[in-house]
């Protein structure tokens, strides 16, 4: 197994430490839920796992080479893709600029053009909407091309933040139920970072719950549910 | 009513001239978030480098040509020697607003002092492409001249490939990701200090074209084009900064605008023209003719 490690990560904004010794990993073709309330850091997680952030100490891994310290260009180079959060698409641009910037890295544009028709047949609404301009969409539309736009890059790792914001409660189940579609259509490993931990939980493998920085629980997502300590201190239901 | 033709004619030429240096001024804008004063010297020194090469080989174009290497050249330089690291080092406070502007402004000095030590203070005149001699129409002569029909002309070429170049490339993707949204652009994979050094460099050639056809017409000297960098930047606040269509389209507005103000009441009063626009625009639309009234992002 080489999926995801992350070994004893620390990060700090100045002064604050956001995260301390951060220790999980997830297998290959695993969804990993990364629960947590507002602040806890898992942004910051997502943020140094994709290189926008750096970390303080400890290390990360992925297909048993190292993560930490490299730039967001070349992590996407190597099949790590990060949606960051609230509906990460350029609202100037239109549908389909938006989905062949995630392959503008690849010097074959026909690759790309090929990835973006497999993207369209996941998110058949996004195919409809191509010369619209991104702004035009609705809120579950445009986090359908924030991942579409990540698929296009044809990730093996995805990192997803808080796909559920800001949506309406049907719109969050369809946005569930697509990530756990696609990924196993896909065989993609996932590291699924939301605060709505009962739905992230219910379509995850393996669950980690992160609260002021530091994981408080891990282990497979339906002990996590079912703990009754957790479900009161955390899930929050 | 002929005047009234003509002032259009010369206004489309003199807008021309305005939109490329307005054009130079938006693509480093919205890339780096800076006002670049020093362009007026990055497109003066490139136009000494045309001068030099058209003066030698008598063509007019290959001066140009060389102009806009030299330009694009210094462009890429002033980003990646000059800004990189002074992003690095102010990158927070007051410092980061004020620093970048007042180190323009520096350069601007640094590279007119150059200019000065290297060719010289007086005036010098570049080989003209062609005829500066006014356009007959029955008996009357209107001051509307060959010349003027070229910067009109290899303007709308160079307009035209920029709109292809950032509509239809992938680089021009890439130019327009980093500029709305750098941190997703970098999340897809796009080397966006890279990209932005480029887009200086395009920035850069662009103003040596403006500095070629504005001294085709006229003197170049160390100073020179600061009058075009003044009209330019009025362009591109009348645009409203962001836009590349804008500071077009502000460009020629200007340049028809002043026209009139030259013909119909006297030269004195173009400056104070050129800044009551810029002062109006500010107070009615702050924004520029080209926002729908709304935020740029929901």
């Amino acid at each position: 197994m080489s999926g995801l490690l992350v070994n004893n990560l620390s990060v700090s904004h100045g002064a604050i430490s956001a995260l301390r010794n951060v220790t999980f990993s997830v297998e290959p073709g695993q969804l990993a839920a990364v629960i947590g309330s507002n602040g806890a850091g898992k942004t910051t997680l997502l943020r140094t796992l994709s290189g926008l952030k750096d970390a303080s100490s400890g290390n990360a891994e992925w297909e048993g080479r190292a993560m930490l310290g490299k730039k967001p260009d070349e992590l996407v180079r190597r099949g790590i893709s990060h949606v960051s959060e609230g509906k990460s698409v350029i609202p100037e641009l239109t549908v389909k600029e938006n989905l062949v910037l995630g392959g503008i890295w690849r010097a074959n544009r026909s690759d790309t053009n090929a990835a973006i028709a497999e993207v369209v047949e996941l998110f058949p609404r996004l195919g409809e909407r191509m010369g619209q301009s991104a702004d035009t969409l609705s809120g579950g539309e445009r986090q359908m091309l924030a991942i579409g736009r990540a698929l296009v890059s044809r990730p093996k790792l995805l990192l997803l933040d808080e796909p559920s914001l800001g949506l309406a409660p049907l719109v969050i189940e369809q946005i569930f139920e697509t990530i756990d579609k696609l990924r196993h259509k896909l065989g993609l490993t996932v590291v699924l970072v939301e605060q709505n931990a009962m739905s992230a939980l219910e379509i995850a493998d393996t669950g980690v719950i992160i609260n002021l920085g530091e994981v408080v629980a891990s282990g497979k997502a339906s002990d996590l549910i079912n703990d009754p300590a957790l479900r009161a201190a955390y899930l929050g239901y | 009513m002929q005047k009234v033709f003509e002032t259009i004619l010369i206004g489309l030429s003199t807008g021309s001239i305005y939109a490329l240096m307005s054009l130079a001024l938006v693509l480093v804008w919205r890339s780096t978030r800076v006002v670049n004063f020093a362009q007026a010297g990055q497109a003066m020194f490139s136009t000494y480098i045309g001068f030099e090469i058209s003066s030698r080989s008598e063509v007019f174009w290959l001066g140009l040509l060389f102009a806009i290497v030299a330009g694009a050249l210094l462009g890429a330089g002033v980003d990646y020697f000059f800004m990189r690291v002074l992003f690095k080092h102010a990158n927070s406070g007051p410092a980061a607003v004020v620093a970048p502007v007042i180190a323009t402004l520096g350069l601007l000095g640094l590279i007119r002092s150059f200019v000065g030590l290297t060719w010289g203070g007086e005036f010098k005149s570049i080989e003209t492409p062609a005829s500066t001699n006014g356009f007959t129409i029955g008996d009357s002569t209107i001051p509307f001249s060959p010349l003027n029909v070229l910067i009109i002309v290899t303007t709308a070429l160079i307009l035209i490939a920029l709109a292809i170049l950032f509509q239809r490339t992938n680089l021009g993707l890439a130019l327009r990701a980093s500029a709305y949204a750098p941190e997703i652009a970098q999340l897809a994979g796009i080397r966006t200090a890279r990209t932005r050094t480029i887009g200086w460099a395009i920035a850069g050639g662009v103003g040596g074209v403006a500095g070629m056809l504005v001294t085709a017409n006229n003197f170049l000297s160390p100073y020179s084009l600061d009058l075009l960098l003044v009209f330019g930047f009025i362009a591109a606040v009348i645009g409203g900064l962001e836009s590349m269509v804008g500071a077009v389209i502000g460009a020629f507005v200007l340049g028809i605008g002043l026209t009139f103000i030259l013909n119909y009441v006297g030269t004195s009063l173009v400056f104070i023209g050129g800044f009551t626009v810029l002062i109006l625009v500010l107070i009615i639309k702050p924004d520029g003719i080209m926002s729908r009234g709304k935020a740029r992002r929901a």
